[in-house]
């Protein structure tokens, strides 16, 4: 039995109660994308752009949330290279078996894929941290029902990939 | 108790910093920084994600109530809806199927080295993010606020203690922990 997946779940459990305690947030990682996105466009539009009503709900700055997933790349960075997993990878090896080794067909998928997440996390209000581990281990309702649609889709999707599409 | 220490942005942006890193590294270590795992998971091939996410709720649920119920924390549930909750949800779980990572995960593998993470991916939820704010007047008009929810915790939905649903769900999370394991899942 391998108990990696448990202890880094119970790792990432713990951390939860840090940072309700210590910053008074739930770890979440989505918001922080629209930061960006926000503050790229006060760069370019400048002021008006704050007008905007997304962007009085969410202010395009660098935050708490915007600090975490900075961290996550150095985090994983961190992991990979002591355990000696990080290399360079274009195409994933399930993606490069169905589909073929062909980068630009996968950055296509990965772009519209990203796209959709941006869109369906924004329009949830949370991702797979958000809501499927911060707001699930609150007992949330939406939380709940969030994750339960992630999934559902999710695997609906996947099927219809690799049980349809792959040649 | 740490209302000082939540108001100071420079504690807390060093805060985020070295709790992601934590983030970060518990998420590479448990594997579900891979494109592989992840689509294994919705594949129902590989069940990592499950057991690192519920493992991660199991022990977040017990301690945050633990001290929420000390006065220590508080909680920050969100209200959702029909329109909100469940169209975005399903939305987002179609783009999880075809990119293979999430927000989070997507940022993970970025640090492993999975190129299609930071050119396709993270650029992706960029722009969906930024096309999400675009749309976001005209949603909330018409969509975000259909059938909202009457509860923010499903405790508070049952009228219960909320070591009533607590104790309950983590016997179930256990139990399904029990039979991955037995299948050799």
């Amino acid at each position: 039995m391998d108990m990696t997946p448990y202890l880094a779940g119970i790792g990432i459990g713990v951390l939860s109660w840090f940072a309700f305690l210590l910053s008074d947030r739930p770890l979440g990682c989505s918001t922080a994308y629209a930061q960006t996105f926000g503050m790229i466009e006060h760069r370019i539009r400048g002021a008006a752009t704050l007008e905007k009503p997304y962007w009085q709900k969410v202010t395009p700055s660098i935050d708490w949330q915007w600090m975490l997933v900075a961290g996550v790349v150095i985090g994983s960075f961190l992991a990979a290279t002591l355990s000696g997993e990080f290399g360079l990878l274009w195409v994933p090896s399930t993606f490069s078996a169905a589909f073929g080794e062909s980068v630009p067909l996968r950055l296509i998928v990965a772009l519209i894929g990203g796209v959709l997440m941006g869109i369906g996390a924004r329009w949830a209000g949370g991702c797979t941290s958000g809501h499927g581990i911060s707001g699930a281990l609150q007992l949330a309702v939406a939380s709940w029902i969030a994750v339960i649609c992630f999934f559902i889709a999710g695997i609906a999707t996947a099927m219809v990939m690799y049980g349809v599409f792959a040649p | 108790m740490f209302e000082q220490l939540h108001a100071n942005r420079e504690a807390q942006l060093a805060l985020g910093l070295v709790m992601g890193i934590a983030f970060g590294f518990f998420l590479q270590t448990g594997g579900v920084t891979d494109y592989d795992i992840i689509i294994g998971q919705l594949l129902f091939t590989d069940f990592t994600v499950v057991k690192v996410m519920l493992s991660a709720v199991l022990v977040g649920m017990i301690g945050v109530y633990l001290m929420k119920g000390k006065g220590l924390v508080r909680l920050h549930a969100r209200t959702g809806s029909v329109g909100s909750t469940v169209v975005g949800g399903l939305i987002f779980g179609a783009g999880f199927a075809v990119l293979g990572y999430c927000p989070g995960t997507v940022a993970g593998a970025v640090g492993q080295g999975a190129l299609d993470a930071l050119f396709g991916g993270a650029l992706g939820i960029l722009l969906g993010t930024g096309i999400y704010a675009a749309i976001y007047p005209a949603l909330q008009r018409r969509i975000l606020g259909v059938g909202t929810f009457p509860s923010e915790t499903v405790p508070a939905m049952l009228r219960v203690n909320p070591w009533m649903v607590i104790v309950p769900l983590a016997v179930l999370i256990l139990a399904l922990f029990w039979v991955l394991e037995s299948l050799g899942l």
